[in-house]
């Protein structure tokens, strides 16, 4: 199960696993799960361009998740059309497509990097994910009140001195990165899973924000734990326990919630 | 050069699938829009990879496969209420996706169909089976009669359902109807562009109309011609990148996106 | 002078929403502002807040000032308990995560008490109902210890009980010095309390004692037309139309809410 070779590949899927699950517990709050599903996308063809001129991938998938971000809030500031969205997305993807198909590897590539080739990373890949385990938590750890009180109410952010339109700037190319990193170790189609299945489930587990928080962190590393023991186990693709596991995990969690009442108050309204 | 083109079988074949799959899904696609029903699409065009990676594991036709999981995910959508939440959907398809994870890996490690991710996904237009085409074009056309019967009272349920229930419309029966047409629609895009670029081909050449008139089944006719003319616009440039880099061919379905993606550009500049 | 206005104009897209509002706001009084749906009165809460800003005019406050909003994006699932939304509005510390100390805790307490919520503190804020969520969010505007408290609409979804609660409350706490203005569509909840109302009609305010302003004379000049002002068991109810008017003639007599 640990043997060297495979070695890499938990250390950085662990290291992905903590910051993603540490960024998915603000998505959930915010409500940013699109944010989360498009990411990934607009990172895609940043990873096939890497691939095909020969750079280092995660500068090809980090360049790229950051223009996402910029078209996020473009498409955002105008009348969010949900056509134009899609379009644009489609239109990376393909963009994606045509990189992959000129580097000749287009095959595995595409399968790699739409399903995850977690076993594919080498040493070289530890510190660019040592940076983003590390450079996550202390940003969003940073801007907790803001981005929690920000999801509130704008109004009572802005009257905390806590100014709403940078913290969320700053959340989105947060998300990014953490959504490029994990690109290689899930897959463009199930970073979403990683990111907002074992949030999606502290929500309604945990009742205050810390707490939600740090199950959020232990439920994403015992996801992608798993994930990875099952996949040595069997042979069949991590990306498949990801997907499944976080979908599992989701709906056990929201079934123990609507089977517990919610504890009535007692008294005055 | 263009008589090789035409002459080409496997070009007839891209254009007929290509031509098909955008006719129909022009058409549906903007009863798609107009019924705010975006977000089925892309989550039947999820559903659906699972499909098709099961049908190349099972060495059967892949539009089975597709349209297969297709309806079992219409059978899901209709039974999901209007309240529930997008991050639930999300990680449910979540799900979907990791099933079609584990089925192209099938198919590559246990049939050795090597380029599995890529046909399910994007699509291989010039790779299809002879007598595809004419398949595909069948089913579109079923899927046009089925259409024409049911137009006038689906477009008064699409456009103010209340008021169709009031004349008599079975808005239950035809909203499941329109779940399966749609799920046709994804079926044959996916044939043509690939399951994750099927939604441009769906809701692109729509949108695009729909800004440029208002007249519902004008919007139809143009958006059919629109995406008929991205497909093989995009399939004629595909056959001509062979030339530009030497022995590999570009994707086709980049090529049809990108005219999408242009086409509403210029519809979107045009409004404004 | 806890608060004071004077000739605050406000506009949106060349429309006047506030035209020439006066009123000033003596330390620990109670007033009222209130207005149909749509007068403008959220606008003048945001103006004085600062979060927009006036055509012309002037508005001059205490430094510190709380402020209960009409709505909060908060959804039954959001891993957010009442005690928590308290301590948000601490002031330190801004950024990172807040140690909680025991002073800390001992001040969410405190307000939780303040505003009888002890008995929920620990309960999901999206699952509090109306009134139990107004009293978190007053104790999360006070907890920072401001002079002026601004509420939008914080009695609009209470049952007529909740209603006479929270004005208990905020009466309470006017007394302990606090200088509170509600922003309301109906004035009958908020009478016994008021020292002071601003009626806003049409853009305009007429302000001072509720005596002098509910008169049928001073709003019949501000909406610019007849206006009646009916007391009935100690309830003020105000109609447009003609006093003389025949009862079944309805045409003529509507109630404005």
């Amino acid at each position: 199960m640990f043997a060297p070779y495979l070695l890499d590949g938990w250390i950085v899927a662990t290291l992905v696993a903590l910051a993603t699950g540490f960024a998915g517990f603000f998505v959930v709050l915010r409500r940013e799960a699109f944010a989360a599903h498009a990411l990934p996308m607009a990172a895609f063809p940043g990873a096939a361009a890497a691939a095909l001129f020969g750079l280092a991938q995660f500068a090809g998938l980090t360049a790229a998740a950051l223009f996402g971000v910029l078209l996020l809030l473009w498409l955002k500031r105008g009348q969010r059309n949900d056509a134009a969205t899609a379009l644009a997305l489609a239109a990376l993807l393909g963009l994606g497509a045509l990189f992959l198909s000129l580097s000749g590897r287009y095959a595995n590539a595409v399968y790699g990097l739409l399903f995850g080739q977690v076993f594919a990373t080498g040493p070289a890949d530890i510190p660019p994910a040592l940076a983003l385990a590390i450079l996550v938590p202390l940003t969003l750890g940073l801007l907790f009140r803001p981005l929690l009180l920000g999801a509130l109410s704008p109004d009572l952010a802005r009257l905390r001195g806590l100014d709403g339109a940078w913290s969320n700037v700053a959340f989105l190319a947060i998300l990014a990165m953490a959504a490029s990193f994990a690109l290689p170790v899930t897959g463009a189609l199930l970073v979403f899973s990683l990111m907002t299945g074992p949030a999606g489930a502290a929500c309604a587990l945990a009742r205050s924000p810390r707490a939600a928080l740090l199950l959020s962190i232990a439920l994403a590393l015992a996801l992608i734990w798993a994930a990875l023991a099952l996949s040595i186990l069997t042979g069949w693709p991590a990306g498949f326990f990801t997907g499944v596991l976080a979908s599992a995990l989701y709906l056990a969690a929201r079934i123990r919630r609507t089977a517990r009442p919610a504890r009535q108050s007692r008294g005055s309204v | 050069m263009l008589d090789g083109f035409f002459a080409s079988g496997v070009v007839q074949n891209a254009l007929l699938i290509s031509g098909a799959a955008a006719f129909l899904s022009g058409i549906i696609g903007v009863f798609t829009v107009l019924r705010g029903q975006s977000f089925a699409g892309h989550a039947l065009a999820d559903v659906s990879s699972a499909g098709g990676a099961l049908s190349l594991l099972l060495g059967i036709n892949s539009m089975l496969g597709f349209f297969g999981l297709g309806l079992l995910g219409s059978l899901g959508l209709a039974g999901r209420r209007r309240g529930d939440s997008d991050l639930a959907a999300g990680i449910l398809l979540g799900a979907g996706l990791g099933f079609t994870a584990l089925l192209l890996h099938f198919a590559v490690s246990m049939r050795g169909v090597s380029g599995a991710a890529v046909t399910v996904m994007f699509g291989s237009l010039f790779s299809a089976p002879p007598g595809a085409g004419f398949l595909v074009l069948a089913s579109a056309c079923v899927g046009f009669l089925v259409l024409i019967a049911i137009h006038r009272p689906l477009l008064l349920a699409s456009l103010n359902e209340e008021l169709a229930i009031l004349r008599g419309a079975k808005t239950r029966l035809l909203a499941g109807l329109f779940l399966v047409l749609l799920a046709l629609a994804v079926t044959l895009s996916a044939m043509s562009v690939g399951a994750i670029l099927s939604t441009a081909l769906l809701i692109g050449p729509s949108a695009a109309a729909l800004r440029l008139t208002r007249r519902p089944f004008a919007a139809m006719a143009l958006a059919a011609i629109l995406g008929v003319a991205c497909s093989w616009g995009g399939v004629a440039l595909a056959y001509a990148s062979y030339n530009w880099t030497p022995g590999r061919v570009w994707p086709v379905s980049f090529f049809i996106t990108a005219c999408i993606l242009l086409t509403y550009a210029a519809s979107s500049w045009r409004r404004a | 002078m806890s608060l004071s206005v004077s000739h605050l104009s406000v506009r949106f897209s060349g429309s006047d929403v506030l035209r020439d509002v006066s009123f000033s706001l003596a330390p620990g009084s109670f007033c009222g502002l209130i207005g149909a749906n749509g007068t403008g009165k959220t606008t003048l809460l945001r103006t004085i807040l600062g979060f927009e800003t006036p055509a012309s005019g002037d508005v001059r406050r205490p430094g510190a000032v709380g402020y209960v909003p009409q709505k909060l994006q908060i959804a039954p699932d959001m891993p957010v308990r009442a005690r928590d939304l308290v301590e948000l509005g601490l002031n330190r510390p801004r950024f990172g995560f807040s140690l909680t100390s025991a002073r800390r805790r001992a001040r969410v307490e405190e307000m939780l008490r303040s505003v009888d919520a002890l008995s929920f503190a620990d309960q999901r804020a999206g699952e509090l109902s109306g009134g139990q969520l107004q009293r978190v969010l007053i104790a999360h505007a006070l907890i920072s210890g401001p002079q002026l408290l601004l509420l939008d609409e914080p009695l609009a979804n209470l049952d007529l009980r909740a209603a006479a609660e929270i004005v208990a409350l905020l009466r309470r706490l006017a007394r302990q010095g606090v200088t509170i203005l509600v922003s309301a569509h109906d004035m009958n909840p908020l009478l016994g309390a008021m020292d002071q109302l601003v009626y806003l009609a049409n853009g305009r305010a007429a302000s001072g004692p509720v005596a002098q302003v509910v008169r049928t004379e001073v709003l019949s000049e501000l909406y610019g037309y007849h206006i009646d002002v009916i007391r009935v068991h100690g309830r003020i109810l105000v109609v447009a139309g003609e006093a003389g008017v025949p009862a079944h003639d309805h045409e003529h007599v509507a109630a404005i809410p």
